[in-house]
Parts: structure tokens; sequence; C-alpha cells
């Protein structure tokens, strides 16, 4: 049994981190690191199984952290959008030296 | 009658040894009035400074003195700057007749506070009190008294007029202490900051590039001199482990060997002191461009006081020149040398400033003649007199610069004031000035009685003597150095004839409408004139040696008090004179070629005396034309009237490659070398930020996919 969660949620990170890696556009990588931080959290919720509540709780503090990041995350998309009318990541390339 | 009252007075300077004690009075306020007049003018200047910069941003002229009401910043120094000196002169007064009265034997030191300590080296802020530090007071705050009130006239129109007497309130403050310190260190003190007034006052109209120049060159000039002074301080401490004067002077003659390197090399160091403050060859040439300065300040600073200090510091520390007797040839051949020189340079000049500039670098080597041929009291005789003559002169030529300026002033004229072939027949329109710059001429031409006559004369007559004693070390070098002195002494009576017939006789050369306006000098400025110039006649009368008394140029001993400076400023050059007698014996009675003192003396006034009455004469006859219608001097007269090219060599020989040296310094390997140095780290330190901030590309995928891969490597490590 969590040997098949396990392999689900690997598979899950990694669509997640070839997402964040090779698409260009903003909502698209944000929703693929949400794929990722969701895979962790199947790992930690299969893993209490075996070690405790632990894993289960922490899955509440990253489920927290995931909605503020997403709402701080929205926002910017959305301003960026506003300014320049592309979420195309390659064209934000001003946070340099 | 007069006889007997010689007697009395000789009886009363005999008996000094039981006639008590002396009792300082004192002494510190002699030094702290002038400080005090300095810190009042200062702050009367201060104010003075700031109204006028307030006027002139109003857009109004800064206010002159002398037209109208005179503001209060003008008016008050005129009391403060002589008053403080009064008052310590009338101190000084006090101490030297109690000095006077008890006879001084040994130097009475009054210790104020411990001004540095260390383990192995203390220095008190201490004043000594002896007859040469009180013969020097008295010189100091008398002349300096007579001095300040004639600038209470002569600068009364000049806009820093409070400035003016706060410099020179302080410049009396440096002096006394200089005189009156009891130890090296204090003396420095004194020595730096009459150097540093002499700066301020050469340079005090600062508006005129050239007086500023000249104010610069004083000082660097001097600096070198300090440079000696500061090292025969360190062979003294190293030697001796003190700078105190009395145990200094009392070790020495154990602790120094007679004729040593050592003490040749300390004495040496010390001269070359002496040479920058009181303008010897090779540092003469920044006191004639000192002229730049008020001519007061001529008087009291490059005339009567601050240059006479290194001939002060020779004879203070007499008991070293004693022991070196190749550093004190050096000292007087410089002198005899520095005499001749300068007076020759003195013959040719048009400047009236200038004639008298030469002629006191001249006197000053005379002075250090004196001193250098053991003859002490001499030297500080002359040094004595020579304050009053020369301060004559000089106040007389300012008197006679202020009728000119402003004759030339009321027409707009811009011809030079002081250019003595604008001048002539001044005799009528300045009587008082010109008697007693005549009383003043014949003194400094050594013409009996006048005060000159007696303090020239016995220094040349000491050269004599020493040089003809049983074991003179350099016996034909004194021969040569006698007959230079007699040489220049003839010189001196020469310039300064002619200065005077330049000046005051003939017929006007101002111009028409110029001479209606030439005018006497006010009381203000001519009573001190006539102070000095009874000081010219009378002051040698303090010290006629024993030998000229009783013969005809002493009346038959009518003139009164034998010797008396000399027995005064004995206790002083005691331990030399022990220190001359035991390595010299007895010196000569007579000249080199025959004769003694009293005939020397006469056949020198009888020659000064012919060349002031024969070159007169003859002055008189020679026409002068104006300054704008003169032609440039030729041949040998034009290496005279251009000082021997002194200038142009030191310019070419020491200032270029100086200047040249200076600016390698600065444009190599300042500019160069280090400035390339701390540049180059900083160029690195950017190069190598601009390598780092290529990996920083700005895009989000390339952060994303290098942490990506940091994780993988960091992954890959710990897992196999």
């Amino acid at each position: 049994m969590i040997t098949e969660a396990m392999i689900l949620s690997a598979i899950l990170f990694v669509i997640g981190t070839f997402g964040v890696l090779v698409r260009r556009n903003a909502i698209i990588m944000f929703l693929c690191i949400e794929l990722q931080l969701n895979a962790v959290n199947l790992t930690l919720v299969a893993m209490s199984r075996l070690w405790g509540i632990d894993g289960q709780v922490f899955v509440f503090f990253v489920m927290t952290v995931a909605a503020a990041e997403a709402a701080v995350g929205l926002a910017i998309i959305i301003s960026i959008f506003r300014h320049y009318e592309t979420v195309n990541v390659d064209n934000f390339n001003l946070l340099k030296w | 009658m007069l006889a007997s009252l010689a007697v009395l007075m000789q009886g009363g300077q005999e008996a000094p040894s039981g006639a008590g004690t002396f009792e300082p009075f004192f002494p510190g306020l002699v030094v702290l009035l002038p400080l005090l007049g300095f810190v009042l003018n200062g702050l009367l200047a201060l104010s003075s400074a700031r109204k006028s910069a307030a006027t002139v941003r109003a857009g109004g002229e800064p206010e002159l003195g002398g037209r109208g009401d005179r503001p209060l910043t003008h008016t008050l120094p005129s009391w403060i700057g002589p008053g403080v000196l009064f008052l310590a002169f009338l101190i000084t007064l006090v101490n030297f007749t109690r000095a006077v009265g008890a006879g001084l034997e040994e130097p009475v030191v009054v210790s104020y506070w411990t001004w540095m300590a260390t383990s192995t080296f203390t220095v008190d802020a201490a004043l000594q009190l002896d007859a040469l530090s009180l013969v020097m007071m008295m010189v100091v705050t008398g002349v300096a008294f007579l001095i300040h009130v004639f600038s209470v006239g002569y600068m009364r129109d000049d806009e820093g007029y409070p400035r003016y007497f706060s410099y020179l309130n302080l410049f009396v403050f440096f002096m006394l202490v200089l005189v009156m310190a009891s130890s090296y260190p204090l003396m420095f003190v004194g020595w730096e900051g009459v150097g540093l007034c002499s700066y301020l006052l050469i340079g005090y109209w600062f508006g005129d590039r050239e007086k500023a120049d000249a104010g610069k060159k004083a000082f660097i000039v001097n600096r070198i001199g300090d440079f000696g002074f500061l090292v025969a301080m360190f062979l003294l401490f190293a030697t001796f482990g003190t700078l105190d004067f009395v145990p200094l002077f009392e070790t020495a003659p154990e602790v120094l060997v007679y004729g040593g390197g050592l003490v040749t090399a300390i004495t040496l160091f010390f001269f070359l002191g002496a040479t920058g403050k009181s303008a010897q060859i090779p540092l003469y040439i920044w006191l004639p461009d000192a002229m730049a300065g008020p001519t007061p300040v001529s008087a009291l600073i490059h005339a009567a006081t601050m240059v006479t200090a290194g001939v002060y510091m020779v004879a203070r520390s007499s008991v070293l020149f004693a022991l070196s007797p190749a550093a004190s040839a050096t000292v007087a051949g410089v002198g005899v040398l520095t005499a001749l020189v300068a007076a020759t340079i003195a013959l040719k000049q048009y400047d009236i400033k200038k004639v008298l500039a030469y002629s006191t670098v001249s006197q000053l080597g005379y002075m250090f003649v004196g001193v250098g041929v053991g003859a002490y009291a001499a030297g500080i005789f002359h040094l004595m007199t020579h304050a009053f003559f020369k301060a004559l002169l000089f106040l007389g030529s300012g008197a006679v610069i202020h009728s000119m300026h402003h004759a030339f002033h009321h027409t707009d004229s811009h011809e030079d004031p002081q250019d003595m072939r604008n001048m002539g027949g001044l005799r009528k329109h300045m009587p008082i000035t010109f008697a007693v710059m005549w009383a003043a001429t014949l003194a400094i031409a050594g013409i009996w009685p006048f005060a000159g006559f007696f303090s020239k004369d016995e220094i040349i007559w000491q050269v004599a003597a020493f040089g003809g004693a049983e074991n003179a070390p350099y016996p034909g070098l004194y021969t040569l150095y006698w007959v230079v002195a007699l040489a220049a002494a003839m010189l001196t009576a020469f310039y300064m004839t002619r200065l005077m017939v330049m000046t005051f006789h003939g017929g006007n050369r101002t111009g028409a409408q110029e001479a209606k306006h030439l005018h006497e000098a006010p009381a203000v400025m001519w009573i001190p004139l006539a102070i000095l110039a009874f000081l010219s006649l009378f002051g040698g009368w303090v010290n006629v040696p024993e030998a000229i008394r009783t013969s005809a140029l002493g009346l038959g001993g009518a003139l009164p008090m034998t010797d008396w400076l000399h027995h005064f400023l004995e206790p002083v050059a005691l331990e030399a004179h022990h220190i001359q007698e035991a390595n010299l014996g007895e010196l000569s009675h007579t000249a080199p070629f025959g004769g003694g003192e009293v005939v020397w003396a006469f056949i020198s006034f009888l020659l000064a005396g012919t060349i002031v009455v024969v070159s007169s004469h003859f002055l008189r006859r020679q026409e002068v034309r104006a300054a704008k219608d003169d032609a440039e001097p030729t041949g040998f007269a034009k290496i005279l009237y251009n000082k021997w090219y002194v200038d142009e060599i030191y310019e070419a020989v020491i200032v270029q490659p100086v200047l040249r040296l200076s600016r390698f310094c600065w444009k190599v390997i300042d500019a160069g070398v280090i400035d390339g140095t701390v540049n180059g780290v900083g160029y690195l330190a950017r190069g190598f930020g601009w390598f780092g901030s290529l990996f920083q590309t700005g895009t989000v995928n390339t952060y994303a996919f290098v942490l990506s891969l940091g994780v993988l490597v960091i992954l890959g490590v710990v897992i196999l």
C-alpha cells in the first residue's frame, strides 16, 4: 500500500518538476509547484501510517503555507500581467545584477 | 663731579656679593600680559572682521578706519596693544633694578608647572631670570612698547588694525617665552612662535600675492634652520638626559670633550638654527623679502628682536660653543662673511627698506662674530645697541614711507613710495625724522660717541684679541676676520650715508604736486623716534671698555659705567670664559698689525667719520633721477643691485630641483604607483563582480534549473 502511494507521489513530483523546468507560462509553472507540494503531502500522509500523526499535522502546515503562497503568487502574476500583458516568464528578466 | 658720579656707579655694581638676594617680581606676568593683549585684540579683530564681511555681503564698501568715527574695534587696540607692553616693561624694570641691586650671580628659575613628564624626561614650564634674560627682556619689552606706540600712528588707516595689534602682541609673548625659557624645549616653543608671528605679519597684507609669498619664503627658510635646532636638541638629550639650562651647562665641561666631535656637531646644528632665524649665510635670503610686511613689523621683528634670537641662543649656549673652537670659528666666519656680503649688497639697493634689511643682516653678522670669538657680552651689547638704532632707522623710514604714501595717494600716483630715487630733500618736510635718522645713522656707522661706536668696536677689537691669544686655534684666520670686519664697518658708513643723502638731502624728486602733501609724522610717531634717538646716542655708554674710558675717547674717564654690561653679564658667560682661558690662554693686547684697543678704536672712528663726511659731500652733488627715469644699473653695480644673484642661484640649484623632485613624487610615485595600486585593487574587485554577475540572468527558468540541478547533486552525494 505504502509502496504504491510512494510511486504515485514520485510520479506527481516528477511531473511537477518537469513542468516548472520546461513550461514558460507563469500560471502553469505555479500549478506545477502546487503539484510538487501536494506530491510531498501525499508522501507525508502515507508515511504517517508508519511513524505516527506527525506527518499529517505537517501536511496542514504545508497546505496553509501553500494557500498563502497561492494568494501572494497569483497577486504577483496578475500585476505582472497587467503590466506586460503576458505571463511568459522569459519576458521577466529585470531581476538581475 | 662727573668722575665721582662714575665712581659711585662703578662702586655700586662692583659689590654684588652680599648685597642681598634677588627676589623675582611676577616674572610670569611679563609673559602673560602680551598674551592677554593678543586675546583681547584678537577678539576685537574677529568681531571687526565679521562686521566688515557683513557689510561686503550687503553690497557696501568695508568700513575703513580713519574716515570719520572709528569703530570701537579700531580704537581699543590703540590702548590695549601698547598698554600691556608698558605694564610688562614696568615689571621687567622692577626685576631688572632688583637684579642690579642684588647682584645676580646664579640664575633664578621660577617653575610654574610640569609641562611634560615621561620616565626619563621632564620639562617644566619654567622661566629663568639671569643677567642675560633680563637684558633681553628689557630690550624686547622696551623696544616693543615704543614700536607699538609708533604703530598706533602708522597703521591708523588700516582696515585690519585690531588684527595687526593682536599679531604684534602675540609676537612679543613668544619672544619673551624664547628669552625667558629655562630649557631648550620651552625656548623652542618661543622660537617657533616668533617664526609663526613673523610669517603672519610679513603676509599681513595677504591679498597681495607677492607679500603672501614673502611670508611663505620666510617660514620655509626658517624651517630649514629649525631642523638644525631640533637635531641639536636630540643630540643634547641623548648625551645629557636633560634639556634644562642649569644642569646642562653645569655638567657640560665634564661630559663633553674640548674640541670633540660631538660638541662640534651639537653646536653646528644649533648654529644652523641660528642662521635661519638670524638671517645669516646661507639662510639670510628671507629677511630682505620680509620687508613686505608693515614697516613697524620690520623694525620690531626683522631688526630689533626676533632676528637676534640666534645671537641670544649662541650666547645662552656659550658653554657649548666655548667647548668647540671649530664651531666658534664657523660662527665667527659666517658672521664676518655675512657682514661683508650684505654690506656690499646694501650699497646698490634703491628701496629704502631693502637697504636697511641688508644692513640688518650685516649687523647680525657682527653679533655672530662677537659671540663666535667668545665675546658673548660684546655680542649681546651690539644686539642691544642695534635694537635701538636699527629700530629707529626702520621706524624713521616708516615715517618717510608714510609721508610718501600719503603724497602719492593724494595725487593718485602709482610711483613706489619706498624707492629712494623718488625721495630727496625730505629734510625740509620732515625735520624731526631727519634729525633722529641721522642720529641712528651715525650710531650704526660707528661714530663716536654714539652707541654703535662702542658696541661695534668692542666686537672688532675682540676678534683681534682672540686671534692673538697664546694658543688661538686658527690665528691667521682671525686676522682675516678682523680685516674683513673692519672693511665691512667702512661699507656700513658708506651705504648709510648714501641712504640719508638720497632720502633727505638734495632736491626733491617726488614731483611738484606730490611734494605739497609731504608732512612730518604725527606726535604718536615721532615721540618714540625721539626716545630711540636718545638711546642710540647714550645707549653705548653702559659698556665703555676701561682702556677707552680712560683715553681721550672716554673724555679721560668722564663717561660713566666702565664695562658695566660686561660685568653684569659676567656670571652667564663665566663658565665659557673659564674654558676659553684654560685652553687658549691669555687674550692678546695688541691687534695683528700692532696698536692697542684705543688706537684701533680711534682709527676706525676716524675712517668711518671720514667716509661719512666725504661720501655725503660727493653724493650730495651726484645727480639722482627719479625711479621712472632712471637707467638700469650696469657692470658691477648691476651684480650688487641684483644681490649677487643669490636668489637666482638658489632658485636654480635648490628650489627647481626640489620642485622637480616633488613633481616626480607627485606624478610618478603618488599618482602612478600609490594611486595605481589602490585603484588597481578596486578595479580587480569590480572585475570579479562583473564576472559573477554573468550568472544572474534574471530569467526564472535558469534559476529553477540550477536549483533542481543543485538538489540532484546533493541528493547524489548523500545517497551515493
